[in-house]
């Protein structure tokens, strides 16, 4: 048993109504008790959906279990199929159906529909969300993509094909990364045969060999169903995933050596606006900020490196909950010098958030919520989100335009960051004190302000107190005392670096055993700490 | 599922129904969203699987990270294969949880659907449990989906806590219990009118705190709340404690009856009675009339979801001059809902469970003005052009009592006057 009060990822069924959802003419009869209906809410909700999920429940109840479950599973399937004529279905048990062992493939295909009937076997006790989307959509590929062959040469003069693989319902920014990626294909004049799981049908899948390579989107749900149209069409599929601009350009690159074509020509082109506004002198503080990162896999290797390489943040935490891909994220952290953190426990990542002392955290909306707590800034990068990150505008985070979007939406909080440490370090001057109120208000004092100013002290400060320092004889030095002019001294340093300025002092005053600090030990401290 | 719908058989006035089939509804589980708001101490544990996880997650939206006192113990496959003694697990779970929130005095384990299905006895381990971690007690109950359906949930809780409650001495006088959890603000408003009513002795429950749980015994005198507490109002019942029957405090005329039944069996004068009530009823009838103008003749159909359906289409049949279409509910206590029944408009159609797709089928062909369901129904049956009004806030916002009639009235007018403001 493991005590958990935040999942990052929902059971495997609700992967597998990710992948139907997204589809076209494909129904999913789901053996299920009575409220497991709840993930509905997911798609209409929070992904704002016009239309119920294509799933039928069998909401089995107590009295159920003593009659017979398997009945009520293929009258559900019969009346499903009667009701919504779909091309192709999908059948299994939800994790108290997978209790109760019906076995939903058997009972549907006795039924004997004349449509495909697929059935998954999804074990609710030891996987998770990802990996029954992407073993669905495998299954669905395995099923409906039609006997292997060999892939055929293209025709002299046919402009190249890819298919997208990986956008689901419930993706976070599927919608427009697809936009971005057709639009990119187009400019490569690379056609696109068919995208799945998103807007595809049964129907389409049975199409997808025709294409002369796949474009791997999200790793987490289309790697599967890749590797599987390799093996059976020898469809090569692409490894870089397009976040940040290095990426796109190798993307491009990677896409346009598979396609057979010279990207040249769209490499030289309009590009994105990212590597200009990165050098330009309002970003030179972005320099060596301490950045952690953690999402799902793609998103959060991605991120990273673009981070890293594309804004000249330090990266001081990186992490995953999709332990299928913990190999690839252990490389990408080697790659900043630290160690990656695999959970899916969320108060893990919480005390690594507090250990690294990040001055902003790129993560999911947990993460969100834990750095409201440490009053660190924070961007959202990856699913988990809650419905302001399926947003009404176009917001890519893939290709030229989504590196555009990444770097307002990284730097944007640490904006309102500097705002906020501008305001402090001016809350001491006599024009702008607490105590003043606007001055295009007159300037009267302001009642309740000051009972804040604490708190906001403390979180403008995330380097943790120093601790006590243990000799060998187990004696705790304490901080040696201020003098009164280094005191005032100290008060000169601007608000947001004062506090880091004071715990350096202090440290390096009991390291060397320092009766008192001066305005000497100061001015030597910072000399000894400075970069 | 799609099984032939018994005949219509008379029951009051109503045209009753029963349907079988799909059911979209909430798990019991659903109840300790609002639950471990009221009782401020207390934990709820939940003993399931990933997806009841999820689903509290989901359902609790921006709630789950305010540090809240409800959490999963996740089964997983070395429980179910007999490799961890899933007894021996429980155990460490709780007592590594009650070690990192020492401010808990009564802890929930909450049975799912599977829990239930491989029959693990959580009444045994709470008894375990109890003992080994008192003072903080440990009771049980199920918010599986097998078993309950949304609000059924806070039943099932409720109906755990009564054994627990201190006995009333005999000899005590009789007492008023209000049963069923209510907002702070209207407890409170409640417990004002009937104190100028003369009933001194009101308690709740659900209490805010643990160890503040009303005593119970022979003069006490119960008045539901809520409509969903069968379970709660039978072992109250054998514990001594007598019901008092009354329509549920929902609207003006509902408010007033509910406060009457208390009034008849505490012996409160008619002038006295009316005195009480009179301040309230008057500006409930203040705030009701505007919206009556825009609810009036209006069609409204209800699907099932908290069992506050037959109540609330009485309010609004008989405050608001709203006709009703159909009458969803999940379950219909005919005991408890009698007064209900009885001044709901006479063949009002009441149909007892559901076939989700028959049951849409059916809104669909009726093209109501305003369609009461769930979140998973309400955008989908919007993008039809249907005006829709999610149910669920009907249980997170406080809408009983007299000051709150008019609140009740806004939620229903609301989505018809923003159908009417958009031009887009």
């Amino acid at each position: 048993m493991q005590l958990t009060l935040w999942t990052y990822e929902g059971p495997p069924h609700i992967g597998a109504m990710r992948v139907a959802t997204a589809m076209t003419g494909l129904h999913y009869v789901l053996h299920a008790p009575q409220g497991d209906t709840y993930a509905d809410l997911l798609f209409t909700m929070i992904e704002r959906r016009d239309a119920r999920p294509p799933v039928t429940y069998t909401t089995f109840r107590a009295q159920d279990l003593g009659r017979d479950t398997a009945e009520l599973f293929k009258t559900s399937v019969a009346a499903a199929y009667a009701r919504f004529q779909p091309q192709a279905m999908i059948v299994g048990a939800s994790c108290t159906a997978e209790l109760i062992q019906d076995d939903p493939g058997g009972l549907a295909k006795a039924l004997d529909l004349p449509i495909p009937v697929i059935p998954l076997e999804l074990p609710a006790y030891q996987k998770k969300e990802n990996w029954g989307a992407s073993e669905t959509f495998y299954r669905l590929v395995r099923a409906l993509a039609g006997a292997p062959a060999p892939r055929l040469a293209r025709e002299p003069g046919r402009r190249p094909t890819c298919n997208i693989l990986g956008p689901t319902a419930l993706g976070f920014r599927h919608r427009d990364d697809l936009i971005e990626i057709r639009r990119l294909l187009d400019s490569l004049g690379i056609d696109v045969n068919v995208v799945a799981p998103l807007g595809a049908s049964p129907a389409d899948l049975g199409r997808l060999k025709d294409a002369d390579f796949n474009v791997v989107l999200y790793p987490e749900t289309a790697r599967s169903a890749a590797e599987y149209l390799k093996k059976s069409f020898g469809q090569p599929f692409t490894r870089e995933v397009p976040l940040g601009v290095g990426a796109t350009r190798r993307f491009v690159a990677e896409v346009a050596a598979l396609a057979g074509i010279d990207p040249a020509s769209f490499l030289d082109g309009p590009g994105s606006r990212l590597p200009w506004y990165s050098r330009s002198v309002d970003s030179t503080y972005l320099t060596a900020k301490r950045v952690f990162v953690f999402g799902d896999a793609t998103h959060a290797i991605g991120i990273a490196r673009m981070a890293a390489r594309e804004l000249g943040f330090t990266v001081v935490g990186l992490g995953t909950y999709s332990r299928e891909f913990a190999r690839e994220v252990r490389a990408e952290a080697a790659e900043h010098g630290i160690e990656a953190l695999i959970t899916d426990d969320y108060l893990d990542v919480e005390a690594a958030i507090r250990a690294a002392a990040p001055e902003l955290v790129l993560g999911t909306q947990m993460e969100r919520h834990v750095a409201k707590r440490l009053g660190i800034p924070c961007a959202v990068i990856s699913a988990p989100v809650h419905v302001q990150d399926f947003p009404a505008r176009y917001a890519p985070q893939m290709g030229f335009e989504g590196a555009n979007v990444l770097f307002d939406t990284l730097v944007h909080p640490l904006m309102m960051g500097l705002e906020e440490h501008l305001l402090g370090m001016f809350r001491e001057d006599p024009e702008f004190h607490d105590g003043v109120g606007p001055s295009h208000l007159g300037g009267n004092p302001r009642a309740a302000s000051t009972a804040e100013a604490p708190e906001v002290t403390q979180a403008a400060d995330p380097v943790p107190a120093a601790a006590p320092i243990l000799l060998d004889e187990d004696v705790v030095i304490t901080a040696a005392p201020w003098a009164p002019e280094a005191e005032k001294e100290l008060k000169k340093i601007p608000f947001f670096v004062r506090g880091k300025a004071r715990s350096n002092t202090e440290k390096f005053a009991r390291e060397r055993r320092l009766p008192l600090i001066t305005l000497e030990t100061l001015y030597d401290a910072k000399a000894h700490y400075g970069r | 599922m799609n099984a032939p719908v018994p005949p219509p058989t008379a029951c009051g006035g109503i045209d009753f129904h029963q349907e079988n089939g799909q059911r979209a509804v909430f798990c019991g589980l659903t109840g300790i969203v609002w639950l471990h708001r009221k009782i401020q101490d207390a934990f709820f544990l939940v003993v399931g699987s990933r997806t009841c996880a999820h689903l509290i997650q989901s359902a609790a939206g921006v709630m789950i990270f305010a540090e809240p006192r409800f959490a999963t113990a996740i089964i997983d496959e070395r429980d179910l294969a007999g490799i961890a003694d899933a007894n021996e697990e429980l155990d460490r779970v709780v007592t590594r949880l009650i070690e990192r929130r020492p401010d808990i005095k009564l802890l929930f384990l909450v049975g799912s659907c599977p829990s239930e299905v491989i029959k693990l006895d959580l009444s045994r381990a709470a008894q375990r449990l109890s003992g080994r971690l008192a003072p903080v007690r440990v009771l049980n109950y199920s918010g599986s989906g097998i078993e309950t359906t949304f609000t059924q949930g806070e039943d099932a809780c409720l109906a755990a806590l009564v054994p627990e409650l201190p006995r009333a001495p005999a000899e005590a006088a009789p007492s008023l219990l209000i049963v069923g959890a209510l907002a702070d603000v209207v407890e409170d408003q409640f417990l004002r009118i009937f104190s100028a009513m003369g009933i001194a002795d009101v308690r709740f429950l659900p209490a805010r705190r643990a160890g503040a749980m009303p005593a119970i015994g022979r003069g006490t005198r119960y008045l539901l709340a809520q409509p969903f507490l069968a379970d709660t109002a039978r072992a109250l019942d054998e514990r001594g404690a007598h019901r008092l029957a009354a329509p549920f405090p929902l609207g003006a005329e509902g408010t007033t009856g509910w406060l009457q039944a208390a009034a008849d069996a505490f012996g409160v004068d008619d002038t006295t009675f009316a005195a009480a009530t009179a301040a309230g009823r008057g500006r409930a009838e203040t705030a009701l009339a505007p919206h009556r103008e825009k609810l009036g003749g209006k069609r409204v159909f209800f699907f099932p979801d908290s069992q506050l359906e037959v109540p609330l289409a009485r309010f609004l049949a008989r405050e608001l001059g709203v006709a009703l279409v159909e009458v969803g509910t999940p379950y219909l206590h005919r005991a408890h809902l009698a007064a209900e029944i009885e001044m709901l408009p006479a063949g009002t159609r009441v149909t007892e469970g559901q076939s989700l797709d028959d049951q849409m089928d059916r809104c669909r062909a009726a093209r109501p003005d305003l369609t009461v369901c769930g979140l998973g129904l309400a955008n989908p049956l919007e993008a039809e052009g249907l005006s829709t009004k999610w149910s669920i806030e009907l249980l997170f916002t406080p809408v009983q009592g007299y000051e709150q009639a008019g609140d009740l009235a806004e939620l229903f007018a609301r989505p018809l006057r923003r159908r009417a403001l958009l031009e887009v």
